[in-house]
């Protein structure tokens, strides 16, 4: 007993990966492998930029919502924070701006939504849910407005944008992979290996202990919203530039993705568990299944429907896998 | 003489959640008409096999067999139908539910609770949020359901081991009343006097094995240490002999309240605890205790008076502001504490981290080293590591004093804090406590086992309806004193008693 048995906790790195883990993993082999047969272009390499395209940007709001859930919340306005960045920087550019002003503006538009989010949840006590469907839909609103006016005329990404969401460095890897990497690491690296980080997941689990140990919880959720709304404006200019221009529904397809990824990697939806290990690996089964469903040429509604169960499979899994704990603490005389 | 089936037979059980073995072969019999002991250090494998008794775990191997029937549980409802009814060790009710709700959410009959909470004098409005109620209250709620399914026989998890003296009391008879009408109760505490006064007989649990069952009489504490803690028995030295140098008399106060009123309860308290002094709160439930504690914390905000910490005032509605004056809390109730999810590791750590500050990277090396060190002193089971909530009942609660340990501080405000504690530790953490007061740290401790008083406290004051009735030396605070004044029956007749350097202004007889 006692700290006799420390030591045995450590052991190999690789030891510790978890289960749930290397099942992600298994399955993201197995679907790439179906998708090599049902396609055997999917292993040349255009197609593996274009997957790595499309995934890149996803990884970006789903590592934003995993933040978010990580702390029992959630941001439903990550893409149109995104949308409304794409739409600033692309229109400041037409009107001629360097490219410099227009993505600086576009990330000052984000924090601002960030703070707007994050005081509102944190300080206010607005649920996030109800929170965050209002941001996106205020922003739908203003922007709605704002093309017909401050925000109207043509929109034109600069260069470096384009560069960033459709160029690639060393044969087929897109520049948008190395921002994904990089920010993917960071992300990974604040959640480990940082204060903030503790505190996102002591926040997540049990709030009043972590209000009790001396955590202003309000900060907490007040950086995680904008940390959560720089990512999507990442993410926003890379959609952005990969398309080249900018309408409403820029990155609307990637809002229950981005959930949904975050979910299947094993990332609570009440908070405390989970990681982005986990969301990257949720992201890309994700992106390869689209992709596979695609090419067999699976109208749209049967696409929806094989995504839904797979998450409700995966759920199911994770459900009975902790249920043991739920069932004890509800069930009893 | 024929004797009677077992009214519960417990063989050769086994659980092992993954490489940690709770249970390797437990060994109980329950007769009819017997309260019986379920005693074992924390981790042992008592709550294990609660839950396996109750239906809400299934053994890996075993029998279990009721009334000479052998059965198979998978569901607490099969348990139930059995006659078996628990009261688990952490409340089993749904926070953001009313109780009535969390009545019928577990197929309750409101009709027979009723005359439970009677007969356990519970003023309770059913409709009210479980959230918003004491703990002690809320045990008492699982007791008064389990007792509605009228079981043959009751599972009481550590039931006392958050409640008041008077509440204990109820429990007690009972648990007596339960026996006499011929059914039986199977009793977890680390309070062994409890056990010798109320249990008929005991079985003891070391490392997932019945080690030893005998019947309770005079002096049978010593034998059930010894089972229990085995070689580590050696170490534990029942009545604490040794205490820290008294507080220095005329030394300037660390902690000074004065005329704090707060939440519902406090009415009006000031008190002052010295530098390397533990002083002992005790009252009964409900006497504004709660409040107290969270609004020296910083948790609650004070209708009125002032909290002073080295003369000068703490300010703030939030405990990060009396973090930082170097006061901390223990709360009553470990659920508002432990983090289920995280490692112990990061339970331990969290206060290094809630300063902004504090927000960038983790030293390790720093961080590791804190952390084994409270795991050390406190002998924190580091068998389930992974997840608090994988821990037994006491190394959580060792969890939430050792953040503290890491954290640092100057006033530990420590409400019960060896609730659920074994007997080896529990002494240790006596003399932690004594140790960080020698080494000058203040102590403010609620206790509701009142023999602690004279282990570790060196003064005591009694709350009663949200004011300080008494206060006394420790060395002069027996239990039949405490239970005196707790109860507010006026002055006992102790003949002058000398007051310390700190005491407050007597109050009125009025
Ligand atoms: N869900 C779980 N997963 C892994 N290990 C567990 C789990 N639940 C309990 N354990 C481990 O099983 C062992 C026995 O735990 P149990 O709760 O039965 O102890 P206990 O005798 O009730 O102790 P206490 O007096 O502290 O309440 C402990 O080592 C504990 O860490
Ligand atoms: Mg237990």
């Amino acid at each position: 007993m006692t700290v006799l048995d420390a030591p045995r906790q450590q052991g190999s790195p690789l030891r510790r990966i978890p289960a749930a883990m290397l099942a992600l993993l298994g399955v993201l082999l197995a679907l790439i492998l179906a998708n090599g047969l049902v396609d055997t272009g999917f292993f040349s390499l255009g197609q593996l930029r274009n997957t790595l395209l499309i995934a890149a940007p996803l990884a970006l709001f789903a590592g934003a919502q995993t933040l978010c859930m990580l702390t029992g919340g959630i941001d439903l306005s990550v893409t149109m924070t995104a949308t409304a960045v794409a739409y600033v920087v692309g229109s400041r550019a037409a009107s001629g701006d360097s490219a410099f002003t227009a993505i600086a503006l576009g990330f000052l538009v984000a924090l601002v939504i960030g703070l707007v989010n994050g005081l509102a949840i944190g300080v206010f006590g607005v649920n996030p849910l109800i929170m965050t469907l209002g941001m996106a839909a205020i922003i739908t609103g203003v922007l709605t407005v704002g093309s017909q006016s401050f925000l109207g005329g043509a929109t034109r990404m600069p260069q470096i944008v384009l560069d960033l969401g459709r160029g690639t460095f060393l044969g087929p890897l897109p520049w948008n992979l190395l921002v994904w990497a990089v920010l993917g690491v960071g992300l990974v690296l604040l959640l480990r290996r940082t204060g903030l980080g503790r505190l996102v997941y002591a926040v997540g689990d049990n709030r009043r202990a972590a209000r009790l140990a001396g955590v202003q919880v309000w900060r907490v959720e007040t950086a995680v919203y904008v940390i959560a709304a720089l990512l999507a404006a990442v993410a926003g200019i890379l959609v952005g530039g990969r398309s080249g221009a900018v309408d409403l529904q820029l990155t609307a397809s990637y809002l229950l993705p981005s959930v949904a990824a975050a979910v299947i990697g094993g990332t609570s939806i009440l908070g405390g568990a989970g990681g982005y290990g986990g969301t990257v690996l949720g992201a890309l089964i994700l992106t390869v299944l689209d992709t596979m469903l695609t090419r067999l040429a699976v109208d749209e509604s049967l696409r929806q429907l094989v995504a839904g169960a797979i998450l409700l499979a995966l759920a199911w899994v994770y459900v009975s896998s902790t249920r043991r704990g739920a069932t004890r603490r509800r069930s009893s005389a | 003489m024929a004797q009677p089936p077992d009214l519960l037979e417990v063989r050769d059980v086994a659980k092992s959640y993954g490489a940690v073995r709770a249970l390797v072969s437990a060994d109980l019999t329950v007769s009819p008409g017997e309260i019986h002991a379920l005693l074992g250090a924390n981790g042992a494998g008592k709550s294990t096999l609660v839950k396996i008794l109750s239906g809400a775990l299934r053994p890996d191997s075993g029998t279990i067999a009721v009334a000479g029937r052998e059965v198979r549980f998978s569901s607490p409802v099969d348990a139930r139908r059995a006659g078996i009814a628990p009261v688990f060790q952490d409340p089993a009710l749904v926070p953001h539910l009313s109780v009535a709700d969390n009545f019928t959410l577990t197929g309750t009959d409101r009709a027979a609770v009723r005359p439970w909470l009677d007969r356990l004098e519970l003023d309770v409005d059913l409709a009210e949020r479980v959230n918003a109620l004491p703990l002690a209250l809320l045990r008492m709620l699982d007791l008064a359901r389990a007792l509605a399914h009228d079981p043959q026989l009751l599972l009481l998890d550590e039931m006392t081991a958050a409640l008041p003296s008077d509440y204990a009391d109820r429990v007690f008879a009972v648990m007596r009343e339960w026996r006499d009408r011929g059914r039986s109760v199977l009793f977890i505490s680390h309070r062994l006097t409890e056990v010798r006064e109320i249990c008929d007989r005991a079985t003891v649990l070391r490392d997932g094995r019945a080690v030893d069952t005998h019947r309770t009489a005079e002096g049978s504490e010593a034998r059930i240490v010894g089972a229990m803690l085995g070689e580590r028995a050696a170490r534990v030295d029942l009545p604490m002999a040794e205490r820290g140098p008294a507080a220095v008399p005329g030394a300037r106060p660390r902690l000074e309240v004065e005329e704090l009123v707060a939440g519902r309860r406090l009415k009006g308290v000031s008190l002052s605890v010295a530098p390397g002094e533990v002083l002992g709160v005790v009252s009964l439930e409900g006497q504004g205790e709660d409040d107290l504690f969270l609004a020296l914390a910083g948790d609650l905000r004070p209708k009125s008076g002032r909290v002073l910490v080295e003369g000068t005032p703490v300010r703030g509605r939030h405990p990060i502001q009396a973090i930082r004056r170097g006061i901390t809390l223990v709360p009553s109730d470990r659920q508002h504490a432990v983090l289920p999810q995280r490692s112990i590791r990061e339970n331990l750590a969290l206060p290094l981290y809630s300063s902004m500050r504090s927000w960038g990277w983790i030293s390790d090396r720093a961080e590791r080293r804190a952390v084994d060190k409270a795991v050390e002193e406190l002998e924190i089971d580091m068998r389930a590591a992974g997840q608090a909530k994988q821990l037994s009942g006491g190394n959580q609660q060792k969890l939430t004093i050792g953040r503290w340990l890491v954290g640092g501080y100057d006033v530990m405000l420590c409400f019960d804090p060896t609730r659920g504690i074994d007997v080896g530790t529990k002494h240790q953490i006596y003399r932690l406590l004594r140790q960080q007061a020698a080494e000058g740290r203040s102590v403010l401790m609620f206790t509701s086992e009142l023999r602690e008083v004279r282990i570790v406290c060196d003064r005591v004051v009694v709350l009663h309806d949200g004011r300080i009735v008494a206060e006394m030396p420790a060395a002069e605070a027996d239990e039949e004193r405490l239970l005196h004044a707790m109860h507010d029956l006026g002055p006992h007749d102790l003949g002058p008693h000398e007051l310390g350097p700190h005491d407050l202004e007597p109050r009125e007889a009025s």
